[in-house]
Order: C-alpha cells, then sequence, then structure tokens
C-alpha cells in the first residue's frame, strides 16, 4: 500500500507541477523590466501602469466585460429554466433533443460553433434585418447559447441530487406554490447559479474563437486582442495583462468557492437541527 | 382536501411519493410550457438550426456577391456544387492530411490525458477529506483561468530561450537550444495542459463514488494489488474514462487555437483549416463542407457522451 502511495504522490506532484510552473513562470516575467521578453532584465513593475494607459487595451476589456456581464446573466436565467425543465417537469416530447442541446455545447469543438453561428446570424440579417450587422450584439447572443448550458448542467445536477419530496412536504403542509419556489427551490438551486454565473462570465472572457467568427471588424475582445499580439510572439505587457486576469479569477473562484461551502455547511446544519427539533 | 392530503402522506410513508408537486400546478398555470419552451426554443434556433444553415451552404458555389455564395438553380447545379466542394476534401491533402492528423494528435492527447489524469484523480479520490478540498480546487482553479493565456504560458516555456531550454543548458544536459516550439511535440503539451481538468474532473467523481470494500474483500481473498486495480477499480471507473475520453478528444480534433500558437504551419490540423478557409480564402462553402464532414467524424463520440452525460443528470452527479 505504502508504494502506491508514494506513486500516487509522485504523480499528483508531477501533476499540478506541470499545471501551475508555466503560470508562475509567466508571472514572474510580468515583473520583467527588459522589453525582451524572455530574457531577465531586473525587476520592475512598469508593464503594469502602462497597460492601464493603452486605450486599445481598456476597450477591448470593457467590451468584453460588456459581454460577459449581458450573456452571464441570461444565460443564467435560460440555463436555470432549462434546468428545471429536465429535472422537474417530468416526461414531455422532445425531453431527448433538449437534454441533447443542453450536452452537445459542451463538446461541440468552437470552429463549428463559431461558423455556423455567423452562417445563422447573416442569413437572419438577410431574412428579417435582424441582428443589423455583426458586432456586440451577436457575440453576446453566442455566448449566451454556450453559457446557458454549462448553467443548464449544474442547476439540473443540483436539482436531481435534492429531495423533490421537501417541496412536496411543504405544499401538502399548505404551503403555496409560490413560497415553495421561494422559501426552498429557489435557496437549494441558488449555489448553482451561482456557481453558473460565474462560469459563464469567465467562459465569456476567455472566448476567442467563437468571438471571431461572429464579430463584425469594429468589435474587438480582450481575447481576439490578446491573440493578435501573441501570434508575433510574447511581450511583458501582455504577461502583465495575463497576470492581472489570471489574479483576479483566481481570487474570485477562490472566494466563491469558500462563500458556497460555508453557506452549504451552514445550510446542512440548519436541517440537522431542525430535524432534531422534531424529534 | 383532507383525504387527498391523508392518501398522499400514505402515499409518502409507503415510499411512493409521486413526484407531481410542482409539476402538477405549473401545469394547471400553463407555466410549465413557458418553462420549457423558452430554452428549447433559443437553443432550436442558435444551436440546432445554425448546423442546417451550414448543410444547405456545404451545397453551394463560392460567388463574388453578399453573402458570398450562391445555390445552384436546379438539381443538377447543386450536385455539381457538392460535388466539387466535397470532393475536394478527398482530393486535396490539405483537408484529408487535415482530419486524419486532428484525429490523430487528438487520439494521442487523451491517451495521455488519462495516463496523468487517471493517477491524478485516484489519488485525489483516496486523499483525506481537507486534502481532497484542496486538491479538487487546484484542478478546477486551471479551467476557470483563460485558456489563451494557458498556452500562452507554454510560449515561454518551450521557445529557444524559454524556461525548458534554459534549464537543460543550466544542467549541461543539452549544449544548444531544442527546437521545442512549433513543433507537434509542442502541440500534445499544449492539448494534455488544456483538456487535463476535462479528464480528471468526470474520472474523480466517478472515482469517488465506488465502494472501496470490494477491493478490500478482493485483497482479503488474497488477490494482489494490481490484479485488484485491473479486475474492480478499472472496469468500474469505465463510465469516467468515457466521459472524460470525449470531454478531451472531441473539442481537441476541432481544436484551433492550440495548434495556430504551437503547432507546426506545415502540419494542420483541421480546425485551423476551416479557419484559414472561411477567413483567408473566404471560401464559405468549402469551409461549411469541411464542418460538416468534420461533425459527421465526431457524430460517434458525441452521441456517446450525450447518453452518458444524461444518464449522469438522471442519477444525479
Amino acid at each position: 500500500m505504502g508504494k502506491r502511495s508514494m506513486f500516487l504522490v509522485s504523480v499528483l506532484v508531477f501533476g499540478f507541477a506541470f499545471l501551475y510552473v508555466p503560470i508562475l513562470i509567466m508571472i514572474g516575467y510580468s515583473f520583467n523590466s527588459s522589453r525582451l521578453a524572455t530574457l531577465w532584465g531586473g525587476f520592475s513593475l512598469k508593464w503594469y501602469p502602462a497597460l492601464f494607459q493603452n486605450d486599445q487595451v481598456m476597450s477591448a476589456a470593457l467590451l468584453s466585460l460588456r459581454i460577459a456581464l449581458v450573456s452571464a446573466t441570461v444565460a443564467t436565467l435560460f440555463g436555470t429554466l432549462a434546468g428545471l425543465a429536465l429535472a422537474r417537469m417530468g416526461r414531455f416530447r422532445g425531453r431527448t433533443l433538449l437534454s441533447g442541446m443542453i450536452s452537445a455545447p459542451l463538446i461541440m469543438p468552437d470552429v463549428i460553433t463559431g461558423l455556423s453561428l455567423l452562417f445563422l446570424f447573416v442569413i437572419l440579417e438577410s431574412l428579417t434585418g435582424w441582428p443589423a450587422g455583426r458586432g456586440a450584439t451577436t457575440i453576446t447572443l453566442a455566448h449566451i447559447t454556450f453559457s446557458m448550458a454549462y448553467v443548464a448542467i449544474i442547476v439540473q445536477s443540483r436539482l436531481t441530487s435534492m429531495d423533490s419530496a421537501i417541496e412536496e412536504a411543504a405544499m401538502d403542509l399548505g404551503s403555496t406554490p409560490f413560497r415553495v419556489i421561494f422559501d426552498i427551490t429557489l435557496p437549494i438551486i441558488a449555489p448553482a447559479m451561482v456557481a453558473g454565473w460565474l462560469l459563464s462570465f469567465t467562459l465569456s472572457l476567455d472566448d476567442l474563437v467563437i468571438a471571431t467568427f461572429t464579430a463584425g471588424p469594429g468589435a474587438t475582445t480582450l481575447p481576439m486582442l490578446i491573440f493578435s499580439k501573441v501570434k508575433l510572439g510574447m511581450t511583458p505587457d501582455i504577461n502583465a495583462l495575463a497576470t492581472i486576469i489570471i489574479s483576479i479569477v483566481a481570487v474570485g473562484v477562490s472566494i466563491a468557492g469558500f462563500t458556497m461551502h460555508r453557506a452549504e455547511k451552514q445550510r446542512e446544519k440548519d436541517i440537522q437541527l431542525a430535524i432534531a427539533a422534531n424529534k | 382536501m383532507t383525504a387527498s392530503v391523508e392518501t398522499r402522506s400514505e402515499a409518502v410513508m409507503a415510499g411512493k411519493a409521486d413526484k407531481k408537486g410542482l409539476r402538477d400546478w405549473f401545469n394547471r398555470r400553463g407555466w410549465r410550457k413557458a418553462v420549457i419552451a423558452v430554452p428549447y426554443f433559443w437553443l432550436l434556433l442558435f444551436f440546432l438550426a445554425p448546423f442546417g444553415i451550414v448543410l444547405a451552404i456545404s451545397m453551394a458555389d463560392a460567388a463574388i456577391a453578399i453573402p458570398p455564395f450562391r445555390w445552384g438553380s436546379d438539381l443538377n447545379g447543386i450536385l455539381d456544387s457538392l460535388n466539387y466542394n466535397y470532393g475536394l476534401l478527398v482530393q486535396d491533402p490539405l483537408y484529408w492530411y487535415g482530419y486524419l492528423n486532428s484525429l490523430k494528435i487528438a487520439a494521442i492527447s487523451t491517451v495521455l490525458c488519462l495516463v496523468l489524469g487517471y493517477p491524478m484523480a485516484y489519488g485525489i479520490a483516496r486523499a483525506s477529506g481537507a486534502w481532497r478540498n484542496i486538491l479538487l480546487l487546484l484542478v478546477i482553479l486551471p479551467f476557470w483561468t483563460s485558456f489563451l493565456l494557458r498556452i500562452y504560458a507554454w510560449m515561454g516555456m518551450l521557445n529557444n530561450h524559454g524556461a525548458i531550454n534554459n534549464v537543460l543548458m543550466f544542467l549541461h544536459i543539452i549544449h544548444e537550444p531544442v527546437q521545442l516550439m512549433y513543433t507537434n511535440f509542442a502541440v500534445y503539451i499544449g492539448i494534455v495542459y488544456s483538456y487535463l481538468p476535462f479528464m480528471i474532473l468526470p474520472l474523480y467523481a466517478n472515482l469517488e463514488r465506488l465502494d472501496m470494500n470490494l477491493n478490500e474483500a478482493a485483497m482479503d481473498l488474497g488477490s494482489r494489488p494490481w490484479r485488484t486495480f485491473l479486475d474492480i477499480t478499472l472496469p468500474l471507473s469505465l463510465p469516467g474514462i468515457i466521459a472524460g475520453g470525449m470531454l478531451v478528444f472531441i473539442p481537441a480534433t476541432g481544436e484551433y487555437v492550440i495548434p495556430t500558437l504551437l503547432g507546426r504551419a506545415d502540419s494542420p490540423m483541421i480546425g485551423r483549416v476551416l479557419f484559414d478557409e472561411f477567413f483567408l480564402n473566404r471560401d464559405w462553402p468549402v469551409a461549411s463542407a469541411v464542418a460538416v464532414v468534420l461533425l459527421f467524424l465526431l457524430v460517434v463520440p458525441i452521441m456517446i457522451f450525450n447518453h452518458y452525460q444524461a444518464h449522469e443528470a438522471e442519477a444525479g452527479q
């Protein structure tokens, strides 16, 4: 047993080193004073303020944030409905198709999704005049579509793992359906909705390929800008930008995870107390 | 009312609670239809319908027009376009080699992900409570951080003056930088690196649920650890292997960013061919045909994944 544990520990150490060393080195080089991204020229913070004076970077970042906020919010709404439909609405015609359309976007190669959505927007525009041209709106529509699939899966698995007997018991005890939804169902799926929103937000901020297909000539999101620079090689200001983005995400995800973990513990404790009090 | 409450609680006590409560109410108010219809129509319009359009455009001719394609005026014209667009994929090595190359690279990367991801998932599943949460968070965190930036980070590792070459030269293992960037090796690294969490998470979910008593029983009956693993753990974790494998293989086959930033220009993957066909050649019909054939190649893996995902969702993850 001991030998096998040693093996598992070394694979874990190797695996996590593989996952984290490149990121740590990239962060290290963001403090490099040399313009050559690969030669160390001494410690410097100069690339950080330079980013905020770069209008191109700032406007791309604002556009990306705007798209991510809107698409994550709408995707959470639609995704929650889809999760409810799959977990609580029983059998209905086309249920298999719906569950297929929920899981397929998770694995569909981006080039296919991007190309097909672009064609849809072009055809829709020529038939109905909407959406007029391509830009922030079409990127947002595309992001809502793939994000809502993630939200739906998270909400659905949360609902399936929760016993619907609690909802039924509340209704039997005379609670109105509205109260059941607001007092029981929503608080239980709330962590799933928060996780889904956060995931949608980061997926939208991160997307390059689908945005490139669905963006018009005018719209440049942050990943599109980064990609166009990165193709030419490494520069310390991209390292600085990457460091900022990765730090925000890491801190945000850790705080969200920790908060939800605590809320969950609290909820379990409350249930235990309620059961104990009823005995 | 009282009677119905009594029958209901009897049913509950008999363990036969019908799961209708909210659903009935939703039904009566017509809300059930709305809850189902809104996401349904959104996905029909923005996910399913676009595939039909791609299929239709793959039967057209490229033309100097807006949008840049024309359908043939009769059946013969359409058949000609079909013949030309799909014929090109078979005749021109750029396309058929692109498909084969992508399938090969995706398959090898999937195996590499499994070889590294399986012991990691196993180790995490067997770790004690607090450690398990920390390790799990460490696996999930890269999944949340930018995909593009993580590939960018590897450019810093792999280039001629990058970390790997520097370390190897410092240790005097090599005396001149080795070409690591713009090779298939770099593409494998990039794919394994980006998709490893997708392999570990479903495997972990599966391994965590396994009943360790089975292993102990086998060991008590004299089975060696290695045999116990092969006979019990591995077969039971097959669903996790399939789910993780599909989550890596399918998107990796159509990958664009990794081969473009890290790979060789002369050995492109099909995702890059499709991208260039659309953005550089501006040939919408051929780009569509490339997408249709790619989707066709991936249909079976996608259906396996959907089946697994639906099964998993019903069971409650």
